[in-house]
């Protein structure tokens, strides 16, 4: 229902109550909204999950195809990552082929899963230079209320998870669970003025400086990050939404 | 439709005159429907009937673009009917194709029909229908969800449009195919209805019915229809009786 | 400011189509009519006064009507008018006219610019939905300071209440400077605990503006809470 038309009075309004320690929906700095995660809400995907961070909501299906693998990683499957940011979830949205925000909600999604390495690639080769499955992430936003890297990036960890290999659809074989050996879990923070906040809304989104998206894994070591806005961060800013990304993320990975 | 041999082994009806999810002929698969679910939108509405999980927003009425499909008497319906990738068994390309424009178009029409499209002038009322699961049936989904959110958007409007399905399989009539009947049946008949006035507003049928049939087929639709219309009713009037739940989705989530 | 309350007592909700009368009444706001009987045209609550039967929507945009003091948002300027945001489906133009200063061509930037709010009167509407507005009426005025909270535009008679006793019991109880639009903007400023306190019982008006016993809720709120969201 609230349209973004509110942005300079409500960054007054944002600032004055963090100068005050608190955030426009009560919550502390760095506290991320209540998450819930349903995993297998559709049938129809090999892996799929329904995510309600606050009020943004995704869905997310993962799709696995036979392929060809690309010549550089012969005996590995491919994984690709798309995020469809429709006017369904906001008027901030647009109709037509991704824009370039959509593309880096994909990318940052898909950074994550890639470089942490969630997913055992090896094993989803069937035949090294000529058959390997082919895995599609497919991030679909249903309502937008701010934070849709996290929010893509948990609900495709919980849909990775709950996959499984469609061999026998395919004559390959036996169907498996797919190979998921680790869990990267993003955890963005926004900084408004000289406050630093996790799991923005919308509304602090569109009022934020800065953005910066961190994904570590279950060591607690980083594996992506992303830097957005026309704000800067200081390095001790930087460092400060590393120890949030590790401790909130754990307890993120603890729920999916 | 129709012609594509059945796998062997596999019977739609059985000898008890059952098919093979065990619903008689004249039954509906299961339908649930929720107003009212998602926040940014001005009004919204998720279904499920059967396996379909359907999602459709409403925003508007709303500064018509593009600027020169405006109408400075009325309001535009416009419907953007969707399937997510992960929907179907076989992974779809994301982004509209040939199908969905046709649903999209006939789906428009017929919800402008019961819209006050007049009170609008140079308005879009922009209806998105997002398919998250589909097996069989998403065009009447989609039609009923759409017509639930906009009466939650508060759009004025003369009456709900119902929407349900009739087709033939194994040379039987039935209501409301399933995916394999789909696949594998002889004629499917969408139908768009309002119950009051009894007024058909969005009809289709492929494959191969006598008359007889079509006749038998679209009045198994429209007694249908009468049911679903309740559903929707039903699920408007629960959204504001509840104790006002978090975006409106009552006591059921969270 | 307008109020148009609903009754608290009976509170049959209809949707659009639902038969609302056959014969006798008049037919209201919300409702059409067709072969003589009067049937609902939107999700609401039906009310009937004296021979009137209508229907007090439970949502939708805000439309536009004559008189409505509404909180406009400038979203452009040309040499003599400002564009105007007024949360409806067109913007609206402001001409040089309609303000309270004498702004000479092409300086009305000096004035009001991209971004400011405006308290407005709607002057008029045409038959194709375009809008007059005007800020020359006591009171009217830019809005500095403070926040704008949205609501939606059908519980705004709520927020209002019975001749204005919602809206004056929330700014004895939190002192705060409230101008309530009836475009579903509402305009809060005073110290900020009282600002919180006045934005919480905004929101508890609508999350329960279709509840009975509304105005005991925000009672309760105000008199308990001080400060902090939920």
């Amino acid at each position: 229902m609230a349209k973004s038309v509110m942005a300079d009075l409500k960054r007054d309004h944002i600032t004055k109550l963090l100068s005050k320690g608190m955030r426009i929906d009560g919550r502390k700095f760095d506290e991320p909204r209540p998450l819930t995660v349903e995993k297998d809400f559709v049938q129809s995907a090999e892996g799929s999950a329904r995510v309600h961070l606050g009020d943004t909501y995704v869905v997310v299906g993962v799709k696995l195809m036979v392929g060809q693998p690309f010549a550089d990683t012969p005996n590995k499957g491919v994984l690709t990552t798309n995020a469809e940011l429709k006017p369904l979830a906001s008027e901030a949205f647009e109709s037509g082929p991704p824009d370039q925000r959509s593309i880096e909600v994909a990318r940052v999604i898909d950074r994550g899963i890639r470089e942490g390495k969630a997913v055992d690639m090896e094993k989803l080769c069937i035949e090294p230079e000529k058959e390997v499955w082919i895995m599609f992430v497919d991030v679909h936003a249903i309502d937008y209320d701010g934070n849709l890297f996290d929010a893509g990036n948990i609900a495709a960890m919980a849909a990775l998870k709950s996959a499984v290999v469609p061999a026998k659809r395919a004559n390959k074989g036996e169907d498996y669970p797919l190979p998921v050996s680790h869990v990267p879990i993003s955890v963005t923070a926004v900084k408004i003025g000289e406050h630093i906040l996790v799991d923005p809304t919308y509304d602090e989104e569109i009022v934020a400086d800065a953005r910066l998206t961190v994904t570590t894994n279950e060591k607690g070591d980083l594996c992506a990050m992303q830097k957005g806005g026309s704000g800067s961060f200081r390095p001790e800013e930087v460092l400060r939404v590393v120890e949030l990304s590790r401790k909130i993320g754990a307890d993120i990975r603890s729920k999916i | 439709m129709g012609g594509t041999p059945l796998p062997d082994g596999i019977k739609l009806i059985d000898e008890n005159g059952k098919r093979l999810d065990g619903r008689r002929p004249d039954e509906l698969r299961p339908l649930k429907i929720e107003a009212g679910v998602l926040k940014r939108a001005n009004g919204s509405a998720y279904l499920e009937w059967g396996p379909n999980k359907v999602m459709a927003a409403v925003y508007g009425p709303r500064e018509c673009h593009p600027r020169h499909m405006q109408d400075p008497t009325k309001a535009l319906v416009q419907c953007h009917y969707n399937m997510a990738s992960f929907s179907v068994d076989d992974r779809k390309r994301p982004g509209p194709d040939r199908r969905s424009q046709e649903i999209s178009k006939i789906t428009s029409e017929a919800l402008t029909h019961v819209v006050f499209t007049e009170f609008f002038p140079k308005t879009s009322i922009d209806v998105y229908i997002e398919v998250l699961q589909a097996s069989a049936g998403t065009r009447c989904a989609g039609l009923t969800a759409a017509s639930v959110a906009l009466a939650d958007a508060g759009i004025p409007m003369r009456d709900l449009v119902a929407s349900c399905a009739a087709g033939k399989i194994d040379d039987t009539v039935v209501l409301d195919l399933g995916k394999e009947e789909d696949n594998f049946g002889q004629a499917d008949i969408p139908v768009g209805y309002i119950p009051r006035n009894d007024e058909i507003v969005l009809l289709q049928m492929d494959g191969d019915l006598t008359a007889d049939q079509f006749k038998t087929g679209l009045n198994m639709a429209i007694e249908a229809c009468k049911k679903i219309y309740e559903v929707q009713r039903d699920a408007l009037k629960r959204k504001y009786t509840l104790p006002a739940g978090r975006n409106g989705e009552g006591a059921e989530v969270n | 400011m307008q109020q148009n309350d609903s009754r608290e007592n009976v509170r049959e909700i209809v949707v659009p189509g639902d038969l609302l009368s056959e014969s006798g009444l008049k037919a209201g706001p919300g409702t059409y009519v067709e072969s003589g009987h009067i049937y609902a045209a939107q999700l609401g609550i039906k009310t009937t006064r004296s021979n009137v039967v209508g229907v007090v929507p439970l949502s939708g945009q805000y439309i536009p009507i004559r008189g409505d003091m509404v909180i406009g948002k400038i979203v452009d300027m040309g040499a003599s008018n400002w564009y105007v945001d007024i949360n409806a489906a067109h913007q609206s133009s402001l001409h040089v006219n309609e303000v309270p200063w004498r702004v000479e061509f092409g300086e009305t930037g000096k004035f009001m610019t991209v971004g400011d709010l405006v308290s407005l009167k709607i002057v008029g509407v045409d038959e194709l939905g375009k809008v007059q507005i005007s800020m020359k009426e006591h009171g009217l005025r830019k809005l500095a300071g403070g926040v704008v909270i949205e609501v939606a535009p059908s519980k705004i008679p709520r927020v209002i209440g019975r001749s204005g006793s919602m809206i004056q019991m929330l700014k004895n109880a939190t002192s705060c400077r409230i101008y309530v639009g009836q475009n579903g903007r509402i305009w809060v400023d005073g110290d900020l605990d009282s600002m919180l306190k006045a934005i919480d019982a905004i929101k508890l008006i609508e999350a329960e503006a279709h509840s009975t016993g509304l105005t005991e809720k925000v009672e309760k709120l105000l008199g308990q809470k001080s400060g902090k969201g939920e």
